[in-house]
């Protein structure tokens, strides 16, 4: 029983109402400089990080905050984060290869 | 004897800890939404490189309706996830009447999102005439890709809204725990996060100027 009043007491940690409308107002500003940067005529590569590094933020937010795994034993992080290196890992192997073939077009 | 029992119980090979301190269902969904990212993740993998590699891929979201609509609906998913939120805060305070009201706030902003996806949608089928195996620009691998990316998607918001008002509807009769609501809560959260990747990727580069 203890142990149960313990993870309620932990909730209360993990959330109040002021911190989730401070992070929702960071995710819709956020949103707001993606959609500006849209039409900034910025070359792809710069526009590209710049929207993939917000929506990394954003997405951290998320799951940090609302899905609450910033107030989970440490253990759970440990066993769900390995699936994004082997995502990172798969886009770097395959990626390049998309330019090689448009270089061979180009010839 | 109590206590050699108490000890046996809380070896780790008994079962007797909790490795993770969670119940086994919101473990469940945490592994779902795991395996669900990489499919997501190859889907969005699939476009960008198919993007790379096709010198004339099309630019088709024109500012009305395609952009303001993803964005509004942007704003709708991410509102949704804050009344998702409320609504597990007060169950966790035991107020079910709260819990119901937030959680078909949530189911709203849902629907809200389907509405003007389905219109977006349209649009480019009717004006723009891309279909999933043909467009104007010759670049059919765009129509295959984006429908399957975001007909995806759009699956997960109507499952999500059917699986909340499940919930809902029993929080509502005075079933389900605190637990239920939370791991519905996991769910919902994890399909605002896939759009957070989808808008920028899909949309915001392919924004025609």
């Amino acid at each position: 029983m203890s142990d149960h009043s313990e993870a309620i007491a932990v909730e209360h940690v993990g959330g109040t109402t002021a911190s989730f409308l401070y992070i929702w107002v960071a995710l819709l500003v956020m949103t707001a400089i993606e959609v500006f940067l849209a039409y900034e005529q910025l070359p792809t590569l710069i526009m590209l990080t710049a929207l993939l590094g917000l929506s990394v933020v954003k997405a951290a937010l998320i799951i940090a905050y609302f899905m609450h795994l910033k107030f989970e034993k440490l253990s759970l992080f440990l066993t769900l984060f390995p699936m994004l290196i082997l995502c990172i890992i798969l886009m770097l192997i395959f990626m390049p290869d998309s330019l090689r073939s448009l270089m061979l077009r180009a010839q | 004897m109590s206590d050699a029992k108490a000890a046996v119980m809380d070896s780790v090979w008994q079962g007797g800890t909790h490795p993770y301190a969670i119940n086994s269902k919101k473990f469940g969904m945490w592994l779902f939404i795991i395996s669900d990212a990489l499919t997501f993740s190859v889907l969005l993998m699939a476009y960008t490189y198919l993007r790379l590699s096709t010198p004339d891929w099309p630019k088709p979201f024109i500012f009305v309706p395609s952009i303001i609509f993803s964005s509004i609906m942007t704003f709708c998913l991410l509102s949704s996830s804050l009344t998702m939120v409320m609504a597990v805060h007060s169950m966790n305070h035991g107020n079910r009447k709260a819990t119901v009201k937030w959680i078909l706030a949530t189911m709203a902003f849902g629907l809200g999102f389907v509405g003007l996806h389905m219109t977006e949608w349209l649009n480019l089928i009717n004006n723009e005439h891309v279909t999933p195996f043909s467009n104007e620009w010759g670049v059919p691998l765009f129509g295959g890709t984006f429908f399957a990316l975001t007909g995806l998607h759009m699956t997960h918001v109507i499952i999500g809204v059917i699986y909340l008002g499940i919930i809902a509807f029993a929080v509502g009769r005075g079933k389900f725990k605190y637990e239920d609501v939370e791991v519905s809560g996991l769910y919902w959260h994890f399909v605002d996060l896939v759009w957070m990747f989808i808008f920028p990727l899909v949309y915001l580069m392919s924004a025609r100027l």
